[in-house]
């Protein structure tokens, strides 16, 4: 066997990079899809629940009470953008390109590119119903800050080494 | 050290992992169709315990299994078998590194206390949901059977004494979400994710998990160096130290380690933010001080379980005089049975008077006395000063031995360097505690308003 596949510690996934939160709270490759939750930029209370659909590229923006997002009408509306924006620099432009199945004309991708790609295939409007379990990711999301620290030993964590490259 | 030694072939270390890797590959395909194959893969398992106490248990086992017929108990048995074989081999690897450091091992105290064993639903949960995947195969999986791991998980994490089980299960599974499906994967990490799979299985058995902190010591705790582990969703940084008991008896090797589950977006500072007040050890090791112990609980196998109340930062002390002074004559801990892993082998050592090279893409060498060690500059962590640059131009290293991918490897903690004729000492764990370093502050500083953007989400939305 290769020593990658012989390898107990091998680098499965790339650890996130570090990035301003404030805009994007949330981000994920997950169920298919580019998803998370986009902060409103008029109204502190509320978010927007964005996603887009690997290979289809259907989108689909509301806001967590589920209310259609009025710029998310015929194309990506300012939240999705904000979405791949923030992806790209957590994830890096490949991984995001990789995953929605987007290929960029030429060298590097990145974010305006993949959207410019995607919206050139004039996806479809997809529907909202992922919204309410991808604003449950994120409510799981922000309750492990709430888990408390704890100082036994948890030898496991051995397999998982800190990696100092980024994705 | 005898890095000699470290090159020397292992006897029936090869032979071992034939047998191991037999096994992992019967994973890959899954065993709900098992082929000729990963049948004989499953032989190959039992035969190589033929002669222990688990020879019958495994080999019917294997048997069910081959047939496609494999239950709980039988998953089980297999994953036993492993765990014995990699138990052997860390045995055997542990015994060569003591040749190397010529440095003695304590006695393991056999004190025992009653076992507790939590979350006998959640486990028994987590035993179905690792049970389907050894079906499925590593090349079977898809969304809808790894999100399995998700309410396993959501229900252990709240309980502390489930958190070894809930943070490997999380890792765990976050790997293979981002891997699926598993039909179009390019390359399987096979030892890797059968050594989480054998581990998470036995740690679901009551009474695995136990890491009773029975005896308390009292003494001098002088850091080494910290070294820090992550995955998406949770960190751990553990300190190894020597500890000079105040009784007079040998001083002996201690790590003391504080964890905790994350958001994936806290990365770099962020993990020192979050264990910093916790242990007040991570300041003391990053300011380069002893601390004093006053009945600190401690395990079996040297692991202090900090508590601050317990603890008082002293005067400066020098890791590199430490390890030159003291490191050779303190005594190695010993390896709990279930967790004698080689993943789990992390032995503090000082080398000097190597010669580091790097040849075009391939990893960083250090070459002492004709011998070669490679040298893991990528487990030093983000927020930290020391680079792999540093590591390069170095001229004394204090790490630890590692073993991984049939080879030794040397994971830098600390090194000193010789900059306008001054030597340098750049530490891992420099950061721990705080940094007035220009860009650790910046790096603090965003990882701060990461947090505080977070928290206040989370007080908006988790109790409305
Ligand atoms: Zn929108």
């Amino acid at each position: 066997m290769p020593v990658w596949e012989r390898s107990s510690t091998a680098r499965v996934v790339p650890p996130a990079r570090p990035r301003k939160l404030a805009k994007v709270p949330f981000v994920e490759l997950a169920d298919g899809r580019l998803q998370g939750v986009v902060s409103s930029g008029s109204d502190i209370g509320r978010v927007y629940v964005s996603s887009i659909a690997a290979g289809t590229y259907a989108f689909a923006c509301s806001t967590n009470n589920n209310r259609p997002c009025g710029g998310a009408r015929g194309t990506f509306c300012n939240h999705i953008r904000a979405l791949v924006g923030e992806a790209v620099l957590q994830y890096g432009a490949e991984r995001v390109a990789r995953y929605l199945k987007a290929e960029t004309p030429g060298g590097e991708p990145d974010a305006e590119a993949l959207v410019s790609v995607m919206t050139g295939t004039r996806p479809a409007q997809g529907d909202t119903s992922a919204a309410a379990p991808v604003f449950s990711r994120f409510l799981r999301h922000l309750a492990y800050l709430e888990l408390e620290p704890t100082t036994a030993p948890l030898p496991e964590m051995q397999w998982f080494p800190a990696t100092r490259t980024a994705a | 050290m005898r890095t000699d030694l470290l090159t020397d072939p292992v006897d029936g270390l090869d032979e071992a992992l034939a047998a191991v890797d037999a096994f992992d590959r019967v994973l890959v395909a899954g065993l709900l169709r098992p082929q000729p194959a990963q049948a004989a893969g499953l032989a190959a398992l039992a035969h190589s315990v033929a002669g222990t106490p688990l020879a019958s248990l495994v080999a019917e086992a294997a048997d069910k299994a081959a047939a496609g017929a494999a239950g709980e108990d039988h998953l089980v048995a297999l994953a036993a078998a492993r765990t014995a074989l990699m138990g052997s081999v860390h045995d055997a690897l542990t015994d060569r590194v003591a040749d190397a450091t010529g440095r003695p091992r304590a006695e393991r105290s056999t004190r025992d206390t009653p076992a507790d064993t939590p979350g006998a639903n959640v486990l028994a949960a987590a035993r179905a949901w690792l049970c389907d995947l050894a079906r499925a195969g590593w090349q079977g999986i898809d969304h809808e059977l790894v999100s399995g791991a998700g309410p396993v998980v959501s229900a252990m994490l709240p309980d502390p004494r489930l958190r070894r089980q809930a943070t490997l299960l999380d890792g765990f599974a976050a790997e293979l979400a981002a891997s699926c499906p598993g039909a179009t994967l390019e390359r399987v990490p096979v030892r890797r994710w059968a050594d989480l799979w054998t581990r998470a299985l036995l740690l679901t058995l009551p009474g695995a998990a136990r890491t009773p902190a029975a005896d308390t010591v009292t003494g001098r705790l002088l850091p080494l160096g910290v070294d820090v582990q992550e995955h998406a969703t949770a960190v751990q940084a553990q300190v190894h130290a020597v500890l000079e008991p105040s009784d007079g008896s040998a001083p002996r090797l201690v790590r003391a380690a504080v964890s905790a589950p994350k958001p994936d977006t806290v990365v770099g500072a962020g993990l020192w933010q979050l264990l910093r007040p916790r242990m007040s050890l991570l300041g003391a090791a990053g300011e380069g001080r002893a601390v004093e112990l006053d009945a600190m609980p401690v395990t079996a196998e040297g692991d202090l379980v900090w508590d601050d109340e317990r603890a008082r930062t002293g005067e400066s002390a020098d890791p590199f005089a430490t390890a030159r002074v003291i490191l050779s004559t303190a005594a190695d801990p010993v390896t709990a049975p279930l967790d004698r892993h080689p993943a789990g082998i992390a032995v503090p050592v000082l080398v000097e008077g190597y010669t580091a090279e790097r040849e075009d893409d391939g990893p960083l060498t250090f070459t002492l006395a004709g011998h070669r060690l490679t040298v893991d500059t990528e487990r030093v962590p983000a927020a930290s000063p020391l680079t792999p640059e540093a590591v390069a131009a170095s001229g004394a290293c204090l790490g630890l031995l590692r073993w991984d991918a049939g080879e030794f490897v040397l994971q830098p903690l600390a090194v000193e360097t010789t900059v306008r004729k001054k030597t340098v000492a750049l530490h891992a764990g420099a950061w721990a505690g705080g940094t007035t370093d220009k860009l650790g502050a910046r790096a603090e500083k965003a990882a701060t308003d990461s947090v505080a953007v977070l928290r206040e989400r989370a007080g908006k939305l988790l109790r409305k």
